[in-house]
């Protein structure tokens, strides 16, 4: 009975239960005992990115889930618009740093409990800032994808096991992506559909809803009357003078429901968010996080919907990976001739039909073969262009190269990585069979829309 | 303070001002403070419910604080219901929060009328015997009342409301009201003045579908005895007899066409689910109907004249490639028709109300005609006393979960978390809370869980030791995680039954954290 009062006076009291017990439904490499809770505490390093409305959440759960290092990084300043879900925050912090409040309002709370805030983009870290994290957690709740640029050579790294979490109105999802055995993002990119645009002879001849006009002095009017002046949407004077606009437009076509609410909607495409879904969401990815980390029980495979609309819906889709995936897959096999320059090799990849991408800069192993910026890098890899890429490759018989640059048409281009297997004809070897690198990037790069909400 | 409505905005997009408007009113009553109770009052107060009256008689101990954000160091060995009160208070200053140090199971035996003055209860972490009890006092009083349970990686919410009618349902998929397969006589006349066949590439390029395909049905029905196209093969030739009146390949107009060709296909008059709310026995109104079944009342009968079969007009048109002149006009040509359905309908509720001796003008014109608008996608849900679902489940509903491989750990979970609290009322613990009885309290929850089995009628039926193991394991933790799922599970639901919008759940909601296979049962 003694060590029952000690278990009951404990602050891990409930944890302890799933770390100290063991069970038949857990994870295969669960090692109940102290050990476990104290490695948890000590060694386990997980970083949040966004300190939004999933990510205020996220802090809150992993740091009462038995995490004591946690590090979140968000480029956001707090606002008034927030304060309806994003619970760390309070009137007094607007204009804040999201990552910093937040950090600092759960280690008031919780102690023992490390948060290092970094005030920042996710490009303007390193990758080997990733690499250090046991799992990462994204709690972007915008899917919104926006192009991300970076420089950074693509290098291979050990993965890492990520959650993901979004939110939109009353309906989630929350996902867990295990290198090598789940699909990575790009395998199921196309459950982020990309945004309808209206086409702009639409906006300029034939509106028929409030948000044509809208996008029409959105995307036409302001250039016209505002030449050289860029639109900044969190600019209320800017966004007062589209709503006017778009309301003479709309009153000059018979057009009804241009209002100042949807000007700002549509033109910030603002994904209306909630706490209580945020809270659901980011509780799933917290405790898939901590079974992760633990093994305490089985983990979810792999993609959980919830939909509270019409009553309540929750579903598990065991989504399987995709064996052609660009990212985490084998990579495209290209065959070349030992002759075959660098310059016509990149010919070859911007034309094939898979890959679609323009601007392409190549590595191989770490090492830059050609780089299209900046351009003091672009001059010192030019003269690789015309040597043949065998012997860039130091004569291996086949090998991996990165290729990055620009995939995709019209608006919806952004930033891809590549990964291609190259073989040389006529020349033996044994094929290098590296796995899934870039799958971080793949997955940032569809995921960094956070800039509207979250 | 802020103002409310940017503070609001993402929420006013979700449920508008009308919603806010019935937040701001509600009072809310939560019973035990721990996690779950605690994240779902979060979840409310930052979306600016109106009051909060929680309720608690413990006092925070060590373990409060590894589980519960709302209480602090500083807390220690105070009422955890006084703490819990006041950080919530922090998160939103246009909230009333106020708190008693009072165990929700004393309240319940002795002061029963407390709760009639709350718009509704939110009971988390009571055991069966006070939730039978609490339902009763509630369904008396009527008080919307919902239960929240967080225990280990297993939960469960349950909604429990007399009668809870949704007008502004909201649903994401919807047909949309363009009776392209019965145009009335103005939208048919519209019709009549367009030529489908212009020489006019412009023009032709800018005919609406909506004109397209009412132009077509016509023109199919004429061929065919009157009858519109209803086997795969007609559907297909159909199709293709849109195809064949483009005159470019850069027509979206006819690429709508046939993507909304279906749209002439469905069949005509009221879905099942309408006709069962009009069937209601409620729909018989007296004096003491609630609103809506007079308006359903009204509605029936508009149905079964002026409406010929079908459901007042919605009134509004998808985005669709069309001229801007053609558009508005037929907007503002269905619009009028939903006007008129409106004024017909609104006459027979004035008429109906008058009829039971109530004032004919009790119901606002507004309200009449968000009920008009939303005629087809009126929902009822009524839920159970849990007493009843308790004693007597449904049999076939639960003799279909138990042998339902999907449903199996959610049934399993839901048994065993009915099993517990005979446990606890038995042995005065939880099987699991402490160490050192583990063997023994697998063997009795084991027993438990069989003769309650037995006691639903589902004899024979047994649950896998695996479960059962796993629930001891739990020894009645409450995990911050699975808390703030069930939390927000629950606030989800109470904003639902609160604004009147959406569709709340029905059943039981069982939360399976092992791995995410939650279910709603229907017992």
């Amino acid at each position: 009975m003694a060590d029952a009062i000690s278990l009951q006076s404990s602050r891990s009291r409930d944890l302890d239960k799933l770390l100290l017990r063991p069970g038949h439904l857990v994870g295969p490499s669960f090692e109940p005992g102290t050990e476990l809770r104290d490695d948890l505490q000590q060694y386990v390093r997980i970083l949040v990115v966004g300190a939004g409305g999933l990510g205020c959440e996220l802090l809150k759960d992993l740091a009462l889930s038995g995490f004591r290092n946690l590090e979140v990084i968000d480029m956001d300043r707090i606002e008034v618009s927030n304060l309806n879900r994003q619970f760390l925050f309070r009137l007094e912090d607007v204009g804040k740093p999201k990552a910093e409040v937040a950090a600092k309002r759960v280690m008031e709370r919780v102690s023992g409990v490390n948060i290092v805030p970094h005030f920042c983009r996710i490009e303007d870290k390193e990758l080997e800032f990733y690499s250090e994290f046991s799992i990462i957690v994204l709690g972007l709740d915008s899917i919104e994808a926006r192009k991300y640029d970076s420089d950074d050579n693509p290098q291979e790294h050990t993965m890492k096991p990520m959650v993901d979490g979004g939110t939109e109105g009353f309906k989630g999802h929350a996902r867990v992506i295990l290198p090598g055995i789940t699909p990575c993002f790009e395998c199921t990119i196309w459950l982020f559909p990309p945004q309808v645009k209206f086409p702009l002879c639409t906006l300029a001849e034939t509106p028929r809803t409030a948000a044509h006009c809208i996008e029409y002095a959105h995307l036409i009017k302001w250039d016209e009357v505002h030449s050289g002046k860029s639109f900044d949407p969190d600019n209320p004077e800017h966004m007062q003078w589209v709503y006017l606009e778009a309301a003479k437009r709309a009153e000059l076509f018979g057009i009804p429901g241009v209002t100042y609410s949807l000007t700002q909607g549509v033109v910030k495409n603002i994904i209306p968010a909630i706490a209580s879904t945020n809270a659901i969401i980011s509780a799933a990815c917290a405790l898939e996080t901590l079974k992760i980390a633990s093994g305490c029980s089985k983990t979810l495979s792999n993609y959980l919907t919830y939909n509270g609309v019409e009553g309540l819906h929750t579903k598990v889709t065991e989504f399987v990976k995709d064996k052609d995936c660009l990212v985490c897959g084998p990579g495209i096999l290209i065959e070349l001739d030992t002759s075959v320059t660098l310059k016509m090799f990149i010919d070859l990849v911007e034309d094939h039909p898979k890959l679609l991408i323009s601007g392409a800069s190549v590595t191989h192993r770490g090492k830059n073969l050609y780089m299209q910026a900046p351009p003091v890098l672009e001059e010192m890899t030019r003269s690789n262009l015309s040597l043949p890429l065998f012997e860039l490759m130091d004569k291996f018989p086949k090998g991996i190269v990165h290729v990055t640059g620009m995939a995709g048409k019209g608006d919806k281009r952004q930033s891809c990585l590549r990964k291609l297997r190259v073989a040389f004809k006529g020349v033996d070897g044994i094929m290098d069979t590296d796995m899934a690198g870039g799958a971080i990037q793949g997955a940032f790069g569809r995921r960094t829309g956070w800039n509207t909400d979250e | 303070m802020a103002e409310p409505k940017t503070k609001y905005d993402r929420q006013l997009r979700i449920w508008g001002e009308q919603g806010q408007t019935a937040l701001e009113k509600a009072s809310i009553c939560l019973l035990n403070c721990g996690p779950t109770g605690s994240e779902t009052l979060k979840n409310l107060v930052l979306g600016g419910i109106g009051s909060i009256t929680v309720v608690d008689g413990s006092k925070v101990e060590n373990g409060d604080l590894g589980n519960n954000f709302m209480v602090s160091e500083s807390s220690l060995g105070q009422p955890k219901a006084k703490c819990v009160c006041a950080f919530l208070q922090e998160l939103n200053d246009a909230v009333k929060a106020k708190f008693i140090e009072e165990h929700p199971v004393t309240l319940i035996e002795t002061n029963p009328s407390f709760f009639s003055q709350f718009t509704l209860v939110v009971a988390t972490q009571l055991v069966e015997d006070s939730m039978v009890k609490l339902d009763r006092i509630c369904r008396d009083a009527n008080v919307m009342l919902l239960f929240a349970r967080s225990y280990g990686l297993s939960g469960f919410v349950r909604i429990s409301v007399k009668e809870h009618a949704v007008i502004e349902s909201k649903p994401d998929h919807f047909l949309d009201d363009l009776r392209l397969n019965n145009p009335w006589p103005e939208l048919k006349e519209f019709t009549e003045n367009i030529d489908l066949d212009t020489s006019d590439p412009v023009a032709h390029k800018h005919t609406p579908y909506i004109l397209i395909l009412v132009k077509m049905a016509k023109e199919w029905a004429k061929g065919h005895s009157g009858k519109l196209p209803s086997t795969r093969e007609e559907k297909k030739e159909f199709k293709e007899l849109i195809k064949s009146k483009t005159i470019a390949t850069d027509e979206d107009n006819y690429k709508e066409a046939i993507e909304a060709s279906f749209k002439v296909f469905a069949p005509q008059g009221i879905s099942s689910d309408l006709t069962r709310i009009l069937d209601d026995t409620c729909s018989e109104v007296e004096s003491g109907s609630s609103d809506f079944w007079v308006m359903v009342a009204a509605l029936k009968e508009f149905i079964a004249n002026e409406g010929g079969g079908e459901a007042p007009l919605e009134g509004s048109i998808p985005d669709m490639t069309s001229s801007t002149e053609l558009y508005v006009n037929l907007q503002k040509l269905y619009q009028a028709k939903a006007e008129a359905d409106f004024l017909v309908v609104e006459q027979r509720v004035r008429d109906i109300l008058k009829k039971i001796g109530r004032d004919p003008y009790s119901i606002s014109k507004a309200v009449i005609k968000s009920f008009c608008k939303n005629a087809r996608k009126l929902t009822v849900c009524r839920y159970k006393l849990i007493e009843e679902e308790f004693n007597s489940p449904i049999l076939p509903e639960m003799q279909k979960y138990l042998t339902d491989e999907e449903y199996s750990v959610a049934v399993g979970f839901y048994i065993l978390l009915r099993a517990v609290d005979r446990f606890s009322a038995n042995y005065n613990t939880f099987p699991g809370q402490f160490d050192g009885a583990m063997d023994e309290d697998i063997s009795r929850l084991k027993t438990t869980a069989v003769s309650l089995l037995s006691d639903l009628g589902c004899n024979g039926s047994t649950l896998t030791e695996d479960l059962i193991n796993e629930m001891c394991r739990y020894g009645a933790a409450e995990l911050h995680a699975v808390a703030a799922y069930i939390g927000g599970v629950a606030s989800q639901e109470v904003i639902k039954l609160i604004t009147r919008q959406f569709v709340p759940m029905r059943g039981t909601f069982i939360f399976n954290g092992i791995d995410h296979k939650s279910q709603l049962l229907s017992l």
